[in-house]
């Protein structure tokens, strides 16, 4: 890899360029990396301070039983914690249903038909879309014409940002699988659906949950489109067609205003969500090393 | 690989229900395909619709202007726009290079044993929710930005020149370069991932050969590695380019959120999607909403625009 800059005759020149190279490329992955322990780093310095009580000692779980609090008082993120779970749950529902049998026709029946690649193609960029907009079209469609905030606006929403994580990794796990396996199947007088449901899917499944592990990790850091969708609720409540409060919304709200303990909320608000998100994403990623039965 | 599809289906093993529940299952993945081809219409055709009174009253000097103001009801994109192209071109400008240096350190200098730990750290930076990013770049990195880099810059721009006015602003940190740099950060991870595909699709005797003959690292990645991937390459960087266009929680923070044209690199703006999570919730009338709308679709035209080149370059690349 280096012999070059250990060759006597090399001229200066080159070997001048070749070590700024070098050292470039050190220097760049050591910025990313010093980023990633920063932004970490002020995550958990902050974020801690909201699991204990205010005088520092002891641990102080408010913050998983109690709800929101007005400015002043005392409170934590029950409420918020919930509605984010309930709304994250319905959402993946709709999104593994959709993107499983999306993906499915795409790998399995469309080929390679002009449709098939028209879908392939907007639904890879419908992946990279901004969330904002998702919610935008959301409020349109179902808060505007409802007259009224709700969470399953809000899981709507979600689901259509998950959607297409899921469609992309089915297409993509499914066409790992050898030809042989369907023909298999099929040899032996199963029907076509019968292949692909206890064949082929269970074939795929781990590379099936590594997807929608990644689209949960990336809906449940989600806020834009929750901003007008699902709202706030500073209530507990368990009625999704209500305005339902959930963890991003409440880190914004608290995170820009006045009040330290609101603060300090969102801080805790924040380091929980990354925890789970992170935590989430490893998990994906272990799974997706296991090797896969072929 | 799509056996399946041309399997014939008239098989005499075939029972009719086997038949009837394969049309069944065809048709049901076929509509969830088609389901996604109709959100993405609905999106665009939803987006028209609720922006269209704006476009209707204001006509062409909706783009052109950057006046934006909800009390008289006068509203104009130019500035959201040009806050948005702006803080995405710096965000790519810097992450470009530090994404290349980061895709070559760990296909190609990387020791064996840290590849796949400083691999999977960088990995994570993506996975850090947007709105995580925005508290930090608010309240950790801003102050230290304004305090170590912010302020001995305009100390030492000389008055009455051109240095001196872009680098004009309030020194608290919040403002379109700091936003530019959290947007950096944010999309390294992208098309440093992209980039590392990319570099390990190439052939290892043609990176050989170039060894062989005696080429430095350097000389093999600029104009062996890099020529080879060029295409699939440019769609990296428009992809990354595409994710800090749309970006908007991290955005809406640290930006300083100010209507009108960007005066300076130090000074607030806004962008299309910040204006958009600042306002929407709270819009004072039918006119304020569907110019929101309406500079939703502005963003959906240009980051469609963006994409479907980064996707189209990214696609050739893998078929070539």
């Amino acid at each position: 890899m280096t012999a070059a800059t250990n060759t006597p005759g090399l001229r200066v020149s080159r070997r001048i360029s070749e070590y700024a190279f070098l050292i470039f490329c050190w220097a760049a992955t050591a910025v990313a990396l010093l980023f990633l322990a920063a932004i970490l780093f002020a995550l958990l310095k902050q974020g801690l301070g909201g699991f204990l009580k205010p005088d520092g000692h002891g641990l102080d779980l408010d913050i998983f039983t109690r709800s929101t609090p007005a400015p002043g008082s005392q409170g934590g993120l029950l409420n918020a914690i919930l509605g984010s779970i309930m709304m994250c749950v319905v959402a993946m529902v709709g999104a593994v249903a959709i993107g499983v049998m999306a993906g499915t026709w795409l790998s399995e029946f469309a080929g390679e038909s002009r449709y098939g690649k028209v879908i392939r193609f907007l639904n890879d960029v419908l992946l990279s879309a901004p969330s904002i907009l998702v919610g935008l079209f959301v409020y349109e469609i179902l808060v505007a014409p409802l007259k009224g905030f709700s969470g399953l606006a809000g899981s709507v929403a979600l689901a259509l940002l998950a959607a297409p994580v899921i469609t992309r990794t089915t297409e993509d796990v499914l066409r790992l699988q050898p030809t042989a396996l369907r023909e298999a199947s099929v040899a032996l007088g199963a029907p076509v659906w019968k292949t692909i449901w206890s064949v082929i899917w269970k074939s795929a499944q781990g590379g099936m949950l590594t997807g929608a592990l990644l689209a949960f990790a990336r809906i449940s850091g989600e806020t834009a489109p929750l901003l007008f969708t699902a709202l706030n609720n500073q209530f507990l409540s368990l009625d999704l067609t209500k305005p339902t409060a959930n963890l991003p919304v409440v880190i914004f709200n608290y995170a820009l205003s006045a009040y330290d303990d609101w603060r300090r909320l969102a801080w805790a608000g924040a380091l929980l969500i990354a925890a789970t998100v992170l935590t989430v994403t490893v998990v994906a990623r272990i799974l997706a090393r296991e090797p896969r039965r072929s | 690989m799509t056996a399946l599809a041309d399997t014939p289906t008239t098989a005499p093993a075939r029972t009719a229900r086997g038949v009837a529940l394969d049309k069944l299952f065809e048709a049901l993945c076929f509509g969830a395909a088609t389901l996604l081809l109709a959100a993405l219409g609905g999106l665009v055709v939803s987006l028209v619709i609720g922006g269209w009174p704006a476009f209707a009253k204001f006509g062409l000097t909706f783009f052109v202007s950057a006046e934006w103001d909800p009390v008289q009801e006068i509203y104009g994109a130019a500035g959201a726009v040009v806050g948005t192209l702006v803080s995405a071109g710096l965000a790519l400008l810097f992450a470009l290079p530090l994404a290349l240096g980061v895709a070559i350190f760990l296909v190609e200098l990387c020791p064996p044993m840290l590849r796949r730990p400083i691999g999977t750290a960088v990995e994570l930076l993506a996975g850090i929710p947007s709105i995580v990013y925005g508290m930090w770049g608010l309240f950790a990195f801003a102050p230290w930005f304004a305090k170590h880099i912010q302020l001995p810059i305009m100390m030492s721009a000389k008055p009455g020149t051109i240095w001196e006015t872009i680098t004009s602003g309030v020194p608290n940190g919040a403002g379109i370069l700091t936003a530019s740099i959290v947007l950096a950060i944010m999309i390294l991870p992208f098309i440093s991932a992209t980039m590392r595909e990319l570099l390990l699709t190439i052939p290892a005797q043609v990176r050989e050969s170039a060894y062989g003959l005696g080429s430095t690292t350097f000389e093999v990645i600029r104009k062996v590695s890099l020529p080879y991937v060029r295409t699939g390459a440019i769609g990296a960087v428009m992809l990354g380019l595409g994710r800090a266009l749309g970006e908007t929680m991290a955005v809406t923070f640290i930006i300083g959120n100010a209507h009108g044209f960007p005066t300076s690199i130090f000074a607030s703006g806004s962008t299309i999607a910040s204006t958009i999570a600042n306002e929407f919730a709270e819009a004072t009338g039918k006119l304020h909403t569907a110019s929101l709308i309406a500079l939703g679709l502005v963003l959906f035209v240009i980051t469609f625009t963006v994409l479907a080149l980064a996707r189209l370059l990214i696609g050739r690349q893998a078929h070539a």
